[in-house]
């Protein structure tokens, strides 16, 4: 089993994400994360799914997604071929600020980004085992919440999604 | 400015749809009043349930080849649906079904007869839409029109909300002919023939797999041509019967567990293995990791997700299985291969001495399916189209049938959907009312939608029921005989007066007993004017062979 990043370059249709997700979910396979934005094309959106198969399942998988009619591709890449982050925020009472939680602030270059009355909430970006690693640490200190986002992934090798939709024919 | 509704039929016009087959209900009767005006540009069936509507439409694809059209209101009529979606999907028939929705400002609010339709419809779909405002229904109707039938066909639901089909709008109808995000075909990469050319060329025992691929790409002639000039042996899969004249020289026969025991068996001998528009379904290929492991696989094939699912291939050629088969046949030098063909000639006589003998010419004891079938072939016409149901009867009918042209034989393939055959019967049949269709049905499958032969009555096709009764659901039994310790759970039937039921919707019909009574029942049957229901009484626990049992490989088929 390998972890995989695939990203699916859809028409903005309403159910499009249901349509791919069954896909997995026929399967008995569980999507680790999944991301859905505006891509960098007008009209085009992008949906990031982490996934942790075998390579003739991601094989299928990313020939099934292609064949949904409002997708327009779809790529699968290994952890060594995309550049990826993950954000996460903390939430913590502001009875645990000591000092020892400003040493794991600055180790981590984590950000503060709200200050209330009851509870400060920390910014952290990073991969999965960064983030999780904070969250080991933060554990003791009375952590109220925490919540991770899927990953966001640009793949290193080049490929053209517009270069694609001019060549139709 | 027309109303959605009228737009609705207008743009099924547009389509030259010929018939909608459907039923009406409080979401879709604003298209149904507009339906009273059209009638002599379109025409409507109204079926006795929503599924024999769907059903009836895939009867009419199949043998058609055109777009089957289904119209049904929403929440129940539906979900009635659901079934005929996922056949079609799985048996890659072209649908557009129309369904009713409650009005836009009503959705979610689970309203009467309100069902979210979009969501249940689609992993059964190859794409489907809801449309909310006026504007958006013939844009809609033209796409999906356009995604059913290109491509590797498929079923296609739009949802239309009430309002819509009442405001007003402008009808401007403009055909789809491209969606930006979908390629129904890929380019033949010339490569991959020339490759597989070679592997032809050097094969010492290659062989032919076919199946509906061939039939929806219209390259029946193409596969003939190819066949004539490698002298390479062909067999088919269920739903690719028909594409090839049985009496072709090449042709060998018929795959998978309830196929013939040669295309099975050899299947594990061949050098070189082309497949041809099929997709290595578990029933042809038994357990995949004892399945053709010595061959190279050429695949032709139009969808790319076919390619490696099953079957790990050497050439892959994508796209439309009537160019490549051409661009194939010019690639490939003229050969025969006649102690290979020898080979499936010698086992196939093997087939006929322990199984075909006595199933097509019983002497005594009950009656066979396969003697039926066998005075079928002698009184049927030679274009007339098969239409089976799902079980014993379904295989022996498929085994026995004589396929002379393509798109004569309309079944539940994938999905395996008993009650499939009674409506499917009757959209074949509206395709061309002088063509023979016979039906050929169990007693467990017709009653699952026997109410369709109200429809039959009603629109007057003259659909050829054949009924074969051994009050069991035989296949089910057939298993829990020879797997489950002949332990009967729940197989047998207490059925109805079939006759009395035949009549009762106006049927001329006939019940058959006796060995001596069946040939001119049959002859009667095929020369009878209107629909004829003819029921005969066949053996209790008879058995289809050959077969390969679930988790076997093709070399283990067995005759008995």
């Amino acid at each position: 089993m390998n972890r995989y990043t695939i990203l699916v370059y859809t028409e903005n249709f309403i159910g499009i994400l249901n349509r791919i997700t069954i896909i997995f979910t026929r399967r008995g396979i569980n999507i680790n994360a999944l991301t859905a934005s505006e891509s960098r094309l007008d009209g085009i959106h992008k949906i990031t799914i982490e996934v942790t198969v075998t390579p003739e399942q991601i094989e299928h998988l990313v020939k099934q997604i292609e064949k949904v009619v409002d997708v327009i591709k779809a790529y699968y890449f290994m952890d060594d071929e995309v550049v990826y982050q993950e954000i996460a925020l903390y939430k913590i009472p502001i009875a645990s600020l000591d000092p020892s939680l400003e040493k794991v602030i600055r180790q981590f270059n984590a950000h503060i980004i709200a200050a209330e009355k009851e509870f400060v909430v920390l910014e952290f970006t990073g991969h999965k085992e960064d983030t999780q690693a904070l969250l080991e640490i933060l554990k003791p200190f009375d952590l109220l919440e925490f919540s991770r986002s899927g990953r966001v992934a640009i793949a290193k090798p080049r490929f053209s999604v517009q270069e694609f939709l001019n060549n139709q024919t | 400015m027309v109303r959605g509704a009228d737009i609705v039929v207008k743009s099924l016009i547009a389509e030259n749809s010929e018939y909608i087959f459907g039923y009406p209900g409080g979401a879709i009767m604003p298209v149904y009043d507009a339906l009273y005006d059209y009638s002599d540009k379109i025409k409507h069936v109204l079926t006795r349930h929503e599924q024999g509507a769907i059903h009836a439409a895939q009867g009419y694809a199949r043998v058609s080849g055109k777009v089957g059209v289904v119209l049904a209101t929403s929440g129940p009529g539906a979900t009635n649906l659901i079934t005929g979606l996922a056949d079609a999907q799985i048996d890659s028939t072209p649908l557009v079904c129309i369904t009713g929705q409650v009005a836009a400002h009503l959705l979610g609010s689970d309203a009467f007869q309100e069902t979210d339709v979009v969501g249940l419809s689609m992993p059964g779909t190859k794409w489907n839409i809801q449309v909310r405002r006026v504007e958006d229904i013939a844009p809609a109707i033209a796409k999906a029109f356009h995604i059913a039938k290109t491509g590797r066909p498929g079923p296609v639901l739009v949802d239309i909300t009430k309002n819509a089909q009442i405001e007003f709008g402008e009808f401007n109808y403009v055909p789809c002919l491209n969606v930006r995000s979908y390629r129904p075909y890929q380019p033949i990469n010339q490569d991959a023939v020339t490759a597989a050319a070679a592997l032809i060329d050097t094969a010492e025992r290659p062989y032919v797999l076919y199946g509906q691929g061939v039939v929806l790409a219209h390259a029946e002639n193409e596969l003939k041509a190819f066949l004539d000039k490698t002298g390479i042996p062909a067999a088919c899969t269920l739903l690719g019967s028909g594409a090839l004249p049985e009496s072709h020289p090449n042709y060998v026969g018929k795959l998978g567990m309830h196929g013939n025991y040669a295309p099975n068996l050899l299947t594990n001998k061949c050098d070189v293995l082309i497949a041809v528009g099929m997709r290595f379904d578990d029933r042809v290929t038994g357990d995949l990791q004892r399945y053709a492991k010595q061959a190279k696989v050429i695949h032709l094939e139009l969808d790319p997700s076919e390619i490696d699912k099953n079957v790990k291939c050497t050439v892959p050629i994508l796209g439309d299985c009537k160019k490549s088969l051409s661009l194939l046949t010019e690639a490939v030098s003229q050969k025969s291969h006649e102690t290979w063909l020898e080979r499936f000639r010698e086992l196939e006589g093997q087939e006929k001495e322990a199984v075909v003998s006595n199933d097509l010419h019983g002497t005594h004891g009950g009656l066979h399916m396969g003697e039926v079938i066998h005075l079928v072939n002698k009184f049927k016409e030679e274009d007339a189209i098969l239409v089976t149901d799902v079980g014993q009867h379904q295989m022996i009918a498929w085994r026995y049938f004589d396929f002379k042209t393509t798109r004569t034989q309309v079944t539940s393939g994938g999905l395996g959907t008993m009650g499939f055959a009674l409506p499917a019967a009757l959209g074949a049949q509206l395709n061309d009312y002088k063509k023979q269709v016979i039906c050929v049905v169990g007693d467990g499958g017709i009653q699952m939608t026997i109410q369709e032969l109200g429809t039959i009555m009603q629109t007057k096709a003259p659909v050829k029921v054949v009924l074969l009764n051994n009050n069991y659901l035989g296949m089910v039994r057939q298993w829990q005989q020879l797997f489950f310790d002949k332990r009967y759970s729940f197989t047998e039937l207490d059925n109805p007066d079939f006759i009395k039921i035949a009549e009762a919707y106006s049927f001329k019909a006939r019940k058959v007993t006796e060995r001596e009574d069946l040939e001119a029942a049959v002859a009667e049957m095929l020369v009878q004017e209107g629909p004829y229901f003819l029921e005969v009484v066949v053996e209790k626990e008879d058995n289809v062979f050959p077969m390969i049992a679930t988790g076997c490989s093709v070399e283990e088929v067995r005759l008995s």
